[in-house]
């Protein structure tokens, strides 16, 4: 066995080692079993792990031949349902539960043969930036134990971070890929509204959730994407991708119109992020995009019409979770106390937040107040999208305000955490793609730049995100592993 | 109490259960009476992460049954989700329709002995049907206060159609003669079995009372629990009747919802409507929305057959039919398809309504069949026909002629009454021998008949028709019988 280590081992590396058989599938499953047994007691990336069962996975693929990416492990968010496998969405609530079917992008993931290393953790329910709204302990990121990974999918972005996994997936509602791929330097995509099955994804905001996946290069999530994004006939919201997936190989920008919504970047931003970010853009000039500015002025109204859309669809997908069918039941001297009782142990108290904002905004008398003006926000923040990508052909902004923030800093402010989210949910409201890939670091910590297109416009993001991350030539190993091998 | 100076208003909501394969949702079988949670999945039973997929059969059934009912359809329709705990209601929200229905505005004709009347329909839309629960121990059959509860989930997810009208019944009749042809305008689509004592055709009614001239609407209760034809009529009055006891009595009527107790009769309050619900309705964001394209629609226009109210009429203005007659024959498809290939048969329209809805029908009832499933069919019974117009049979004759139809399903009637020896006596002297023979034993009638009692004719047609086994030609024998009584 060739001696390798898995931190800063690509899906693509990977797949040519097993091609060129320097590793068999069970060797590389076994690497990044060493190095979850070795890491994860201090990290926490993962919420189940079955070596034994991973093992086997790699070992048939061993046996029977191979191609593609067949043979590459990969990480789950514990969000995605996996048959008999334990899936708790981070909750108490679905503590012990094994669904008896898996999600469509696993079993894509598993008919392309990449090999499941386990679930990772994530704030519960995806409710939060933090993974520290986790029912099972928080993550921590691999580049300072003291901050956060972001959240909601915070562990699978360590996971590939920390060198536990080569690639991962994840979900995004508000920004819980892009926000904890910027935190950990990492690529993460929140593809278009539509293009990945939600089917076997556990439900937090219908019209706003979606599959995408976290790696340590843009061609890798094109790659994973590729393999996850098809239509679904269970999902009738998914149309799957519009055309073929590219994988970018550009490493200039020429003939493309980008621009800076300048107005969005004028409070509350970090000034090492703002460095970073007008380092990228003068990079994206001279790599021979045009960049110009556009406004979206409704965008700041995005963070209040995501904070009710949001939680209104959470009040209505998590009123199933009542301890009658699956999942713990506290019991109690009636039905309606037994619900009562199931719900009160089983849920975090951001999840019953968010319930009772969510049940609030729809309620009689004030639907039209919350809910309804929401949603007309929503089609405001559609359009000032629609009129700059008449102009231009992708948006540069700033995947986050702030570097990863340490534990505890926002807990106890929820205003404050969400509005970490104020980059990236406008593109959740409008169902658009954003990209976020590293740009650089503030105060030793990731940044990330966010690149945001039309819907369907997966393959421009990609080749922008492939130039520009040739351009910026940022390592993804944190520095405080390098050096350890495994 | 009386009704004079009194109207009611009544609207109905209606639930059909839809005829599909699968539910409406899901996969699962939508099959009644099969083995509890049987027909059960994840979707069903809503396990995390699952979504919803709409039935195209059901969407199509249910836009079928909103074309018959003089529906518009409008060209885009949403889901909302209607949100309530109960351990019936595995999702905690159900999967209705809100402000946007499958099914818009229409206008049901109802041809009725009186002179037919309009009902005015609200909207039609599709919705998902509840789990069943059965309580066990605790009072009245209830989940408070029951021991413990079992819940089947066969039942949950499947489709459902409700189907709301305008406030413009105002008896309890109407609404059942409303309601019939409403069943059988969906029976006749094929969109539902739609049986009331099943519970696949469900029935609520809101109902309020006012003095006759006033254009404002009095304080309506929603009547619950009338699970036949018969108890939806007898519910809707007895509620009329306790409103208009209360308002004679100076009192007011509250909002309720009342609950027809069919051993008693009598309605009672199930609960106040004070404690009103907030569903927090929202559109069902897992669902896009249905968008019923003009091709589509022309298609499954051109599908539906004649609907009853259409048959009806033109039994009417066909066969030249009595209103009621019409009614009876035409309201039911299969009753109606034999009947009109009968009236082919025979070439007339009014002959073939007596046979259908005499014999036949007491047959089809004491047999409890269907006409399809019924050893007579159109052309049997034609044979009959034609044999009791022809006077080869009397009609006497005919009623053991049509029982030998029923019993040998492969013997023409000619046949049965060439071998049970039915055919009508009508030759004259083989009468007149019997008539002779009448005559002459009876010498007291036949003094009394030449005194003037003339109405005894009768008596002795029915000696000659005794001895001759009910086949002698009635004309015949009058004749001969004028002719001996009179002659002498």
């Amino acid at each position: 066995m060739a001696t390798f280590s898995t931190l800063g081992l690509t899906a693509e590396r990977a797949a040519a080692l097993l091609d060129a058989r320097e590793l068999s599938c069970e060797e590389l499953a076994a690497a990044y079993l060493e190095r979850i047994a070795a890491d994860d007691p201090a990290l926490h990336a993962f919420l189940h792990v079955d070596p034994e069962r991973t093992l086997e996975a790699a070992r048939r693929h061993d046996a029977s031949g191979r191609s593609g990416f067949a043979g590459v492990p990969i990480a789950l968010k514990d969000l995605f349902c996996t048959r008999g496998v334990p899936t708790t969405a981070g909750s108490r609530i679905l503590e012990g539960y094994r669904p008896v079917h898996d999600g469509d992008v696993v079993e894509r993931c598993q008919d392309a043969g990449l090999v499941s290393l386990g679930k990772t953790n994530m704030d519960e329910f995806a409710m939060g930036s933090s993974t520290e709204h986790s029912a099972y302990g928080p993550t921590r990121n691999p580049w300072d134990p003291e901050t956060v990974p972001g959240g909601s999918s915070g562990g699978s972005a360590a996971a590939v971070a920390a060198g536990l996994a080569p690639w991962s997936l994840g979900t995004d509602t508000g920004g819980s890929i892009r926000q904890p791929a910027a935190f950990t330097g990492t690529v993460g995509l929140k593809p278009t509204y539509g293009a990945v099955s939600r089917y076997g994804v556990v439900a937090f905001a219908s019209s706003l959730d979606q599959v995408g996946p976290f790696a340590l290069t843009v061609r890798d999530v094109a790659a994973l994407y590729a393999i996850v994004a098809a239509d679904d006939p269970r999902d009738t919201t998914n149309v799957g991708p519009a055309e073929a997936v590219v994988r970018p190989e550009g490493e200039d920008l020429r003939g493309l119109r980008l621009a800076v919504p300048r107005d969005q970047l004028t409070v509350g931003v970090d000034a090492g992020v703002l460095e970073r970010f007008e380092e990228a853009v003068a990079l994206a000039v001279s790599l021979g995009a045009e960049v110009g500015e556009c406004t979206l002025p409704h965008a700041s109204h995005g963070l209040a019409a995501y904070y009710l859309i949001a939680p209104a669809e959470a009040s209505a997908n998590l009123a199933r979770y009542d301890g009658v069918r699956y999942g713990p039941r506290t019991d109690g001297p009636d039905v309606q106390a037994m619900y009562e009782a199931t719900r009160h142990d089983g849920f975090g108290p951001e999840v019953k937040r968010r319930i009772m904002i969510g049940a609030y905004a729809l309620s009689a008398g004030y639907y039209d107040a919350y809910y309804g003006q929401a949603q007309r926000v929503r089609t405001l923040i559609r359009r000032d999208f629609d009129v700059a990508f008449a102009d231009y052909d992708a948006l540069l902004l700033p995947t986050t305000p702030t570097p990863a923030f340490r534990f505890g800093a926002k807990l106890d402010d929820p205003l404050a955490m969400y509005a970490n989210d104020v980059f990236t949910l406008p593109a959740n409201l409008a169902g658009l793609p954003g990209l976020s890939i590293p740009m650089g670091t503030s105060d030793g910590l990731p940044v990330g730049l966010q690149i945001v297109g039309p819907a369907f416009s997966e393959n421009r993001l990609f080749a922008v995100g492939h130039a520009l991350e040739r351009a910026i030539g940022f390592d993804p190993v944190p520095p405080r592993l390098q050096g350890v091998t495994s | 109490m009386s009704r004079d100076g009194w109207e009611a208003v009544i609207g109905l909501e209606i639930h059909v259960q839809l005829q599909t394969r699968t539910k409406m949702f899901c996969r699962c079988a939508n099959r009644y009476g099969d083995p509890p949670n049987t027909n059960v999945c994840q979707v069903c039973l809503a396990h995390p992460g699952v979504l919803p997929v709409p039935n195209r059969a059901a969407v199509h059934q249910a836009i079928r049954v909103g074309m018959a009912l003089g529906c518009t359809i409008p060209s885009w329709s949403q889901f909302h989700r209607k949100n309530y705990f109960y351990p019936d209601n595995p999702k905690a929200y159900q999967i209705s329709q809100y402000d946007s229905p499958l099914c818009g505005e229409g206008v049901f004709h109802v041809p009725a002995p009186g002179g037919a009347f309009e009902v005015r329909l609200e909207r039609a839309h599709i919705e998902e049907d509840a789990a069943k629960m059965i309580h066990a121990g605790g009072a009245g059959g209830r989940l408070t206060g029951s021991a413990s509860s079992v819940v089947d989930f066969n039942r949950a997810g499947t489709p459902l159609l409700e189907i709301v009208t305008r406030p413009d019944l105002h008896s309890g009749e109407d609404a059942r003669r409303f309601l019939n042809l409403l069943r059988a305008t969906i029976v006749a689509i094929g969109a539902s079995d739609a049986d009331m004592e099943k519970g696949s055709l469900r029935c609520d009614a809101n109902v309020s009372v006012r003095r006759v001239g006033d254009t404002a609407l009095g304080t309506k209760t929603e009547l619950k629990n009338m699970n036949s034809f018969r108890y939806l009529e007898r519910g809707i009055n007895a509620e009329i009747e306790r409103q208009i006891g209360v308002l004679e009595a100076g009192d007011r009527v509250r909002q309720a919802t009342m609950h027809y107790d069919v051993a008693t009769g009598t309605v009672h309050v199930l609960r106040s409507k004070e404690e009103a619900n907030d569903y927090r309705y929202f559109p069902e964001p897992d669902l896009v929305p249905l968008e019923p394209d003009a091709a589509l629609l022309d298609e499954l226009r051109a599908a539906l057959a004649e609907l009853p109210a259409a048959r009806i009429e033109r039994f009417v203005g066909q066969y030249g039919l009595p209103e009621p007659i019409a009614e009876a024959l035409g309201t039911g498809s299969e009753l109606a398809r034999w009947f009109e290939e009968l009236a082919r048969l025979v070439g007339d329209g009014r002959l073939a309504a007596n046979w259908t809805l005499g014999d036949f029908s007491a047959h089809l009832n004491a047999a409890g069949v269907v006409p399809a499933e019924s050893p007579v069919t159109p052309a049997r019974m034609a044979g009959l026909v034609r044999l009791v117009e022809s006077g080869a049979v009397g009609t006497a004759a005919a009623k053991q002629v049509f029982a030998g139809l029923v019993d040998d399903p492969d013997a023409s009637a000619e046949a049965i009454v060439e071998a049970r020896g039915l055919g009508q006596i009508g030759d004259e002297a083989a009468l007149a021998a019997v008539v002779d023979e009448v005559v002459a034993g009876n010498p007291a009638q036949v003094a009394q008949f030449r005194a003037g009692k003339v109405q005894l004719l009768g008596f002795f047609t029915g000696q000659v028709m005794r001895q001759t086994g009910g086949r002698a030609e009635p004309k015949t024998v009058q004749r001969l019988l004028r002719e001996r009584l009179d002659g002498s």
